[in-house]
């Protein structure tokens, strides 16, 4: 989501705003005096914000970044804990509080949240720091006490010692004294060599609690005298309620009222069930004059037209129309890819309670900083008197970072509204979930290109028409440039491959169906048609996919080593047994380089998706097993997504409602998977998203391989429904 | 007042007989390990035992529970139960975790029943149990690993 230079500036604007970095110490929450290291009143050594040491050894690592199932948790602790050298066991992960002004996400700037797959990556430095820090302070406490050098003082897993003297001691022990130590000037970091954890098999914090029943989520949250609520939403988008008869809700044991709020009419009852049959029997009239009425057929051949017509340019290096007219061969292809939602398997919930200070927040809260900024315009206080409480959440894929707050602000307006005499839980339901937009947008490609007589590219030429994601949002200043969406966009104006004269341009089309990030964000859809493109090509210019693609990545040896290693491990060029057809696909997004190598059957004619070999080049890698978790489920999530999803609509109503027509990939569907990681000494990049581009464009290649002809209508079961 | 056994635990409860049983027992009796999906028998995230059985708890009324013996994810117990808790850790198969209780209920099941079940007899078992993180490769590994483990 954001450039190497916004990183930067952001970081900087952080240090500044930051008082104690530049003396080599955060701010922690309890300080006792300018200059030491911190402690509170149950002697806990809290060096900075983003860890406690008690006098019990418990190391508590204060993640800010949410858990909702990348891993997060476990590998922002694993940084920490390499760089202070505790013991893994000791380890207690806790959320962090909303605080913009210490758990910011250094690659947005002023913002907390989590998204773009910048966990791990803006927080490595910080964390790396962070623990050295406390180390150093346990050290210096350690030689104090001992009466012996500091570099003679040694911490292996947890245990500080004095080899020289025999003596050693648990971080327990010099909790306190560490706590009264002046800050020291400088730390050094590890080598990489030096590492024992990062790299290494690191038990999963979140694990234990996800297979016993105990991990709480927000729908688990009860608080003395709730009311559980939910809304019945506009069947159109756009819609206003005109009136609402509550005659027969108020019939349902447990109803307890009905209110109108901006989004729909509001139904609270003593439980869920008693809310979810009261919203069934309210009768509500709606004002549809400023909604959406068209149905998606109609939008997406108005995307036609509108592809037809220039857009505003996004790349354009030489004369790409030159080029392909004097070309030998061209090519031409155009493409349909539907609304997505994002379905995560906890339907979206909050809890809002009001307190004397304010108010609590309990939520799967992805954007903490703007949860607490509407939850407070909304109930009228101040952000500092809004506490969030970060809850592991059942999945997001990008859901619930939506820049307005969705769930969180639907909550505060019903608390507003009841003038909080009790805490309200607002819940969805999976209906609401599949037909209450925040979609990935639909969008139209053109793609035209012309080769010479050796089958090179000698102009490129790519247009896509579609909706914008942030614009109106509080991002639109970071991501829109000039007109331009950098997410409708990205993974086509940064097309990796050699070609001479390439133009990209965009259409932003303006229709009232809510839109958000949907994981990969742009690169849901534009890997997939310029990879299925570089395919084609391959094709009429009888070259190898991989050796095409190779020919012209000679600059991008991140892209090159993530193919070669694909290659390399699924034997690409080998035999392949009868009836099995391989595709290949790469594709860099949020600074990692995915590639993918898959192979399909086509036994009676129906598509079967047997193995993928996946690479992944991300830099250093925190946890080998949790990366190799994100590729697996990002092939699996995209998977399931170009086989056969699709949001529709009919004269603005949309067409599904649950996971009998929007159903995601199941178990026996689920190929085989390999994951190789291409070493690295290089920082840390993303990984919760890069694992889901290539996959569709691989199976459409190996598709392709099989039957002579690409799928350009997506979801498959649309564009080649004979094969689904 | 509709009386069930909830995992070894006689229960009563007075709430409409067409209540799910999935909201009674998160609502009423106040056990959170079985969660809420799609609420339409679809993805499997609120399955329970009966008599062992898989059942989704919210197509199951409270009605249909009278007197019958029910188990959630906090009352599991046994020889497969154990190894599949402890295979789910070891292969680390959990990502956001939320249909993880629906996933180790069938998969419990399953092994109970079949303690060397194949690929196939795992799709079959499996399939009614949706996971969007797409934990699947992780899941058919973590069965045969427990299934290894029940045999050790």
């Amino acid at each position: 989501m954001s450039t190497k230079t916004e990183m930067n500036s952001a970081r900087r604007s952080f240090l500044k705003g930051t008082a104690g970095v530049t003396t080599g110490l955060l701010v922690g929450f309890h300080m006792t005096g300018k200059g030491l290291a911190a402690a509170n009143s149950d002697k806990t050594f809290t060096p900075n914000a983003f860890v406690r040491i008690g006098t019990d050894n418990l190391v508590t690592v204060i993640a800010k970044h949410i858990e909702f199932g990348q891993g997060s948790h476990t590998g922002l602790a694993t940084i920490l804990a390499e760089e202070l050298d505790a013991d893994w066991d000791n380890i207690r992960i806790e959320a962090a509080p909303a605080d913009a002004s210490r758990y910011n996400n250094l690659h947005w700037g002023p913002f907390q949240g989590t998204g773009g797959s910048t966990a791990i990556a803006n927080s490595w430095m910080q964390l790396r720091e962070a623990g050295a820090k406390a180390r150093a302070l346990l050290v210096q406490a350690a030689a104090t006490t001992w009466q012996v050098p500091i570099s003679e003082v040694t911490v292996n897993s947890g245990i500080i010692t004095h080899k020289n003297t025999k003596k050693s001691a648990s971080f327990g022990d010099f909790a306190e004294q560490a706590a009264l130590q002046p800050v020291p000037e400088k730390i050094t970091l590890k080598s990489i060599d030096q590492f024992k954890l990062i790299g290494n098999k690191v038990v999963r914090k979140d694990i234990a609690g996800k297979t016993d029943g105990t991990a709480i989520y927000t729908q688990d949250i009860k608080r003395p005298g709730m009311v559980t609520a939910v809304v019945k939403r506009p069947p159109r988008f756009g819609g206003v309620i005109k009136s609402y008869d509550t005659t027969e809700a108020e019939k349902v044991k447990g109803y307890v009222g009905a209110l109108a709020t901006p989004r729909g009419v509001a139904i609270m009852a003593k439980n869920t069930w008693a809310a979810i049959k009261a919203r069934e029997a309210l009768s509500v009239e709606w004002d549809d004059s400023n909604a959406e009425m068209r149905g998606t057929d109609q939008i997406m051949a108005e995307y036609k037209e509108l592809a037809q017509k220039q857009g505003l340019s996004s790349r354009n290096d030489g004369d790409s129309s030159k080029a392909i007219e004097g070309a030998t061969q061209t090519i031409e292809a155009s493409y349909d890819f539907p609304y997505l939602a994002h379905a995560p398997m906890e339907p979206l919930d909050c809890l809002i309670e009001l307190t004397e200070k304010g108010a609590e927040v309990w939520a799967g809260s992805q954007i903490q900083t703007g949860d607490q900024h509407t939850v407070a315009a909304i109930l009228e206080l101040k952000p500092e008197q809004v506490t969030i409480n970060t809850l592991l959440a059942g999945g997001s894929f990008g859901r619930r970072g939506t820049p307005d707050s969705d769930m969180v602000s639907e909550a505060a307006m019903i608390v507003k509204a009841i003038k909080g005499k009790v805490p309200v839980r607002l819940i969805w339901t999976r209906e609401d979930d599949i037909q209450g937009g925040r979609y990935r947008p639909a969008y139209h490609h053109t793609l035209k290109a012309g080769l010479d007589d050796k089958g090179n590219i000698v102009g490129w030429q790519h247009k896509i028409v579609g909706q914008s994601i942030v614009t109106g949002t509080a991002f639109e200043g970071f991501l829109i440039k000039d007109g331009i969406d950098a997410t409708s966009v990205e993974g086509a104006s940064n097309l990796p491959y050699k070609v001479p004269n390439i133009s990209v341009e965009l259409t932003t089309t303006d229709v009232k169906v809510p839109v958000l990030w949907w994981r990969s964000v742009g690169s849901t859809h534009t890997a997939y048609s310029t990879e299925t493109f570089i395919d084609q090509l391959a094709k009429k210019g009888n070259r190898d996919p991989v050796e095409f693609r190779r020919s012209m990545l000679v600059d991008h040896p991140r892209h090159l080593a993530a193919l070669n290693l694909a290659a390399e491990k699924s034997n690409w060029g080998g035999p392949v047994k009868k009836g099995r057809y391989r595709g290949v696909a790469v594709h860099e997004s949020f600074n990692s380089v995915v590639a993918q190598v898959v192979e399909i059957s086509l036994d009676d004619g129906t598509l079967k998706v047997e193995k993928v070999w996946c690479a992944v080049e991300c830099g250093i890698v925190v946890n080998p097993s949790i990366v190799e978790a994100q590729m697996e489920g990002g092939i699996g999530f995209g998977l399931g997504a170009i086989l056969r999803n699709e949001v529709t609509l009919d004269e603005g109503i949309v067409e599904q409602s649950n996971f009998h027509d929007y159903e995601p990939l199941r178990i026996d569907e689920m190929p085989d998977i390999s994951v190789h990681i291409v070493p690295s000494e290089a920082a840390p990049t993303g990984v919760g998203e890069p694992g889901v581009p290539p996959i569709g464009p691989a199976v459409a290649n190996a598709i392709l391989a099989a039957t002579g002809k690409t799928i350009t209508k997506l979801p498959f079961s649309k564009g080649m429904p004979e094969l689904v | 007042m509709i009386t069930f056994n909830l995992n070894d635990e006689k229960r009563s409860v007075d709430a409409d007989p067409d209540t799910p049983l999935l909201w009674v027992i998160r609502d009423e009796i106040g056990l959170t390990g079985t969660k809420f999906g799609c609420g339409a028998g679809l993805c499997g995230a609120c399955t329970v035992h009966i008599d062992g059985e898989p059942v989704r708890s919210c197509q199951t009324t409270l009605g249909d529970a009278t007197d019958q013996n029910i188990t959630t994810i906090e009352g599991l117990e046994g020889k497969a139960a154990k190894a599949i808790q402890a295979a789910w850790q070891e292969i680390e198969v959990p990502q956001c975790g939320y249909c993880q209780s629906g996933q180790i209920m069938s998969a419990t099941s399953l092994l109970a029943q079949n303690p060397k079940p194949s690929d196939e007899d795992i799709d079959e078992a499996m399939s009614g149990n949706v996971c969007r993180c797409a934990t699947y490769v992780r899941i058919r590994k973590a069965i045969h690993h427990a299934s290894d483990l029940m045999e050790a």
